[in-house]
C-alpha cells in the first residue's frame, strides 16, 4: 500500500511537472479558431520580445477562460469588447470607461482594440452587389427585390433580425435557413442577404459584402486582450508587444487569416507566422499516420501520466473507502452514496468546479478524474467483500483471525477479483474522461481532440480519438495480465 | 471442557434455542442430534463465539466465552464445517497452516505438523500443494480436520461435517474420524442428524428438538429407555435394511 501510494504521488507530480513555471508567460484562448490564431500572434511577438511564452490552448467558454484569468492560471487571453459588457461586466450598455472601472478592482486590463470587430453583420452575395449596389444597411429599405435568409438564431434573438428590421425599416420576412448551409444558398444565388459573423472566413471564400452598420444597430465587438495587471511588471516587454498590436488587424485580414486555418487546413502557429511576415519552412504535407504518430508521442505521456496518476490516486483512496464501507455498514452507506453522488456530476463541471480551488491544467484535472475513478474501485471492492459466502466469513472467524488478518488474508484475496474489476473500469473511465481534461488546459489526446471540434477538422479530431481508443484497448489487455498475477491462482481454477 | 450453562437465544422474535444447559467434559465425545432447524448448530456456533446467547453463559477451558474473549478462545477450539469451509485462494498445505503461521510457527514446525496431521486424517502428501477446488469432497473434509487440529486444540467441534459426502465415503471418513478422535483423546463436539454416525462416532448423545435439548445419554440407553416421545420418533425413523427388505 505504501508503495502504491509512492508510485501515485510520482505520477501525480509527473502529470503537473510541466514546462511552465513563474517566468512564463501564459496566454489563454477560448475554444475557436479566431481566438487561438490571436493568442498564437501574441506568443509569438512575445518570443521575439524575449519573453518566455506558452499557449494555454482552448480552455473553454468565456467563463472558465476569465476565471483562469482572474485566477492567474493564465496572464492574458483575446476576448470581445461586447463578451466584456454581456457576460463578464453584465451591462450591455457599459461603454469602455465603465468596463475598465469594472475590471480595475479586479486587477484585469482591457487592451486597446486590436483593429476588428467580431460581431453580427449582413453579408450580400456578390452577384446582388451587382445587380442592387448596396453597401449600408440603410441602403436595404429601397431594395425590395432581395431574398433574405437567416439563421435561426439570428431570427430569434432581439438584438437580430426583429431589433434590426425595425432600426433600419425592412419589412421583408425572412426565410430560415441553417447558417452552414446559407452560404451555399447565396453562392448558388438563390438567397442574396444572410447574417454572418464579421470575421467569418467563408464571406472572403464566397466573395460576400460585408454591408456597413450605419446606424450602429450591433452592439460592439471589439477584439482586445484582457490581461492581469501584474503581468506588465513581470514582464516588462509585454506592454512593447501589446502596444505592436494596437489597431494592427483589420477585418478583412482576420478572415484570411481564419480563412488560411479553417479552410486550408494550415496549423495555428504557422497561420500567426504568417502574418507576422516569419520565413516559413515549405510545410511538408503530414499525412495521416505520420500525424497520428506526432500525435501520440506529443500527448500519450501527459494522457498516460493523467489516467496512471488519476487511477493509483483513486486506488489509494477507494480501496480503504470500499473496505471501511464494509467493515463499518452505516457509514458504509454514505460513502457508497456520496461516490455515487460524484459520479453523477458531468465531467465537464466537475473539471470546472475545481480551477478556482487548483488553477488550470494538470492538477485540477488529475483531482476531478481521481473523484471520477473513485466509484468504480469502491463500489467493487465493497461488492466484492460483501459477497463473501457465509462458510467462509465463519470459518475465518472460528479460526481466531482477528479482523485485520481476516481482510488481509481472507476476505481481500477473496474479492480480489471483483476489486479488480473496479480499477479495469475506473482505468478505462480515466482514459476516457483524460480527453475532456483538455478543455481545462491539461493536454492529453484531448487537445487534438478540442481543437479539431473548434476547427471542424475531421483529421485532427481523430488524431486524438483513436489514441484515445487504442489506449482503452490497451488498458483492458494490460489488466488481463495483471489479473494473472495478482488474482491467486485457486480462484481462477475450474473458470 | 465446555460448558453451556443456562443458555437461550431468539432471533427476530423467534426462539432458536430455550434455556438449555450442556456440558462436555475432558475427553468426552458428544453428538447433538435432531432435525434440521433444531437449534443444534446453533448450540456449536456459541461454543466457537459465532453466535452469543441472550441469557446464560459459555465457558471454554475455563474462559467465558464474550465478544471480547472470543478470539483467543477460538484458539483452544478446531472448527470443522460441511464441506471443509477451506479458503479457495489458498492451497491444501496453505489453508491448514494459515493461523500458525500468522502465530509465528517457522517453516520446519508448521512442515512437521502438517505430515503428522495428514498421516492422522489419511490424506496423501501430493494432495497438500492443492486447491480445494480440485480435491474431492472427502479430501476437502480431511482437508479441514488438519485445519482444524493444526493448533492442538482443546475441543473438537464438528457442524455436520459429512453432510455432502457420497455413503462409500462417508463411511470410511467416519472409520478415520473414530480412529483419529481415539488417537488425540480430545474433547468431541458433532452435530450431526445422522443416528448411525452419532453411535459410531460419539460416547454420549444429546437429543435436540425445538431449541431445547430432550434427552442425553448413551445411545445405548437413549434406544433403550427414551424419555421424551421425540426420541422414540426419531429412533421410529432410522431404518436398518432388514426393515426395509422386509
Amino acid at each position: 500500500m505504501r508503495r502504491l501510494l509512492a508510485l501515485a504521488i510520482a505520477l501525480a507530480l509527473l502529470a503537473s511537472a510541466g514546462p511552465v513555471h513563474a517566468a512564463t508567460l501564459k496566454v489563454g484562448s477560448k475554444r475557436f479558431t479566431e481566438s487561438y490564431i490571436l493568442a498564437e500572434i501574441i506568443v509569438k511577438l512575445a518570443r521575439q520580445a524575449g519573453i518566455d511564452a506558452v499557449h494555454e490552448q482552448g480552455l473553454g467558454g468565456t467563463a472558465v477562460t476569465y476565471r483562469a484569468l482572474e485566477d492567474g492560471a493564465v496572464d492574458l487571453y483575446p476576448e470581445y469588447t461586447g463578451t466584456v459588457a454581456q457576460t463578464i461586466v453584465k451591462d450591455a450598455n457599459a461603454d469602455d470607461a465603465a468596463m475598465r472601472a469594472w475590471l480595475a478592482p479586479h486587477r484585469i486590463v482591457m487592451s486597446p482594440s486590436l483593429g476588428f470587430q467580431n460581431t453580427y453583420a449582413l453579408a450580400v452575395s456578390k452577384g446582388a452587389v451587382e445587380r442592387e449596389h448596396v453597401a449600408k444597411l440603410s441602403e436595404l429599405q429601397a431594395h425590395p427585390a432581395l431574398r433574405y435568409a437567416m439563421s435561426h438564431e439570428f431570427l430569434g434573438r432581439g438584438d437580430g433580425w426583429p431589433g434590426l428590421a425595425r432600426r433600419y425599416g425592412i419589412a421583408v420576412v425572412p426565410t430560415a435557413i441553417d447558417h452552414a448551409l446559407a452560404y451555399q444558398a447565396l453562392a448558388e444565388g438563390t438567397v442574396d442577404v444572410t447574417d454572418v459573423y464579421t470575421t467569418d472566413a467563408k464571406i472572403e471564400r464566397f466573395g460576400l459584402t460585408v454591408l456597413e452598420d450605419d446606424r450602429s444597430f450591433f452592439p460592439p465587438y471589439d477584439a482586445v486582450f484582457l490581461y492581469r495587471d501584474d503581468a506588465l511588471g513581470r514582464f516588462p516587454a509585454l506592454a512593447g508587444v501589446l502596444a505592436r498590436l494596437n489597431g494592427t488587424i483589420d477585418a478583412a485580414t482576420m478572415r484570411k487569416l481564419n480563412a488560411r486555418a479553417e479552410l486550408d487546413k494550415v496549423q495555428l502557429s504557422r497561420v500567426a507566422g504568417e502574418w507576422l511576415g516569419e520565413a516559413q519552412g515549405d510545410a511538408a504535407p503530414v499525412s495521416f499516420v505520420g500525424g497520428l504518430v506526432a500525435s501520440i508521442v506529443r500527448h500519450g505521456p501527459r494522457h498516460l501520466a493523467l489516467v496512471l496518476g488519476s487511477l493509483a490516486l483513486s486506488m489509494v483512496f477507494g480501496i480503504p473507502l470500499g473496505i471501511a464501507a464494509y467493515v463499518w455498514r452505516r457509514p458504509g452507506a454514505l460513502i457508497l452514496g456520496i461516490t455515487g453522488v460524484v459520479q453523477t456530476i458531468p465531467s465537464l463541471a466537475l473539471f470546472c468546479f475545481f480551477i478556482p480551488l487548483l488553477g488550470i491544467g494538470p492538477v485540477p484535472a488529475l483531482a476531478a478524474l481521481f473523484l471520477y475513478g473513485l466509484l468504480p474501485i469502491v463500489r467493487n471492492t465493497h461488492a466484492g467483500l460483501a459477497s463473501i459466502p457465509g462458510d467462509l466469513r465463519d470459518a475465518a472467524h472460528a479460526l481466531g483471525l482477528s479482523a485485520t488478518e481476516r481482510l488481509r488474508h481472507v476476505e481481500v484475496p477473496l474479492a480480489s477479483r471483483t476489486i479488480l474489476a473496479g480499477v479495469k473500469t475506473s482505468a478505462v473511465v480515466a482514459v476516457g474522461s483524460a480527453t475532456i481534461a483538455a478543455f481545462i488546459g491539461a493536454g492529453g489526446f484531448g487537445e487534438p481532440i478540442s481543437t479539431g471540434l473548434s476547427l471542424n477538422d475531421v483529421t485532427t479530431i481523430l488524431q486524438g480519438a483513436l489514441p484515445a481508443a487504442g489506449l482503452a484497448l490497451v488498458v483492458q489487455l494490460v489488466f488481463e495480465a495483471v489479473e494473472r498475477v495478482l488474482v491467486p491462482r485457486g480462484l481462477r481454477l475450474g473458470e | 471442557m465446555v460448558n453451556l450453562e443456562a443458555v437461550s437465544k431468539s432471533f427476530g422474535g423467534r426462539v432458536i434455542i430455550r434455556p438449555t444447559t450442556l456440558t462436555v467434559g475432558a475427553g468426552e465425545r458428544v453428538a447433538l442430534i435432531g432435525p434440521s432447524g433444531c437449534g443444534k448448530s446453533t448450540l456449536l456456533r456459541m461454543v466457537v463465539g459465532l453466535v452469543f446467547p441472550d441469557e446464560g453463559t459459555v465457558t471454554v477451558s475455563g474462559t467465558r466465552v464474550t465478544p471480547a474473549s472470543a478470539r483467543g478462545v477460538r484458539r483452544k477450539i478446531g472448527y470443522m464445517i460441511q464441506d471443509g469451509g477451506l479458503f479457495p485462494h489458498l492451497t491444501a498445505e496453505e489453508n491448514v497452516t494459515l493461523v500458525a503461521r500468522l502465530e509465528g510457527w517457522s517453516a520446519e514446525r508448521c512442515r512437521a505438523k502438517v505430515q503428522e496431521l495428514a498421516k492422522l486424517a489419511r490424506l496423501p502428501e501430493a494432495r497438500l500443494p492443492v486447491f480445494p477446488r480440485q480435491l474431492s469432497g472427502g479430501e476437502r473434509q480431511r482437508v479441514g480436520l488438519m485445519r482444524a487440529l493444526m493448533l492442538d486444540p482443546d475441543v473438537l467441534l464438528l457442524d455436520e461435517p459429512l453432510g455432502a459426502l457420497d455413503p462409500l465415503v462417508r463411511a470410511r471418513l467416519q472409520e478415520d474420524l473414530r480412529t483419529a478422535f481415539e488417537t488425540l483423546g480430545k474433547s468431541v463436539v458433532i452435530v450431526t442428524h445422522d443416528m448411525t454416525e452419532a453411535a459410531y462416532l460419539a460416547s454420549t448423545v444429546a437429543v435436540v428438538h425445538e431449541g431445547s435439548i430432550v434427552q442425553k445419554g448413551p445411545m445405548r440407553a437413549l434406544v433403550e429407555t427414551p424419555e421424551h416421545p421425540f426420541v422414540k420418533e426419531l429412533l421410529g425413523a432410522t431404518r436398518t435394511l432388514e426393515e426395509a427388505l422386509a
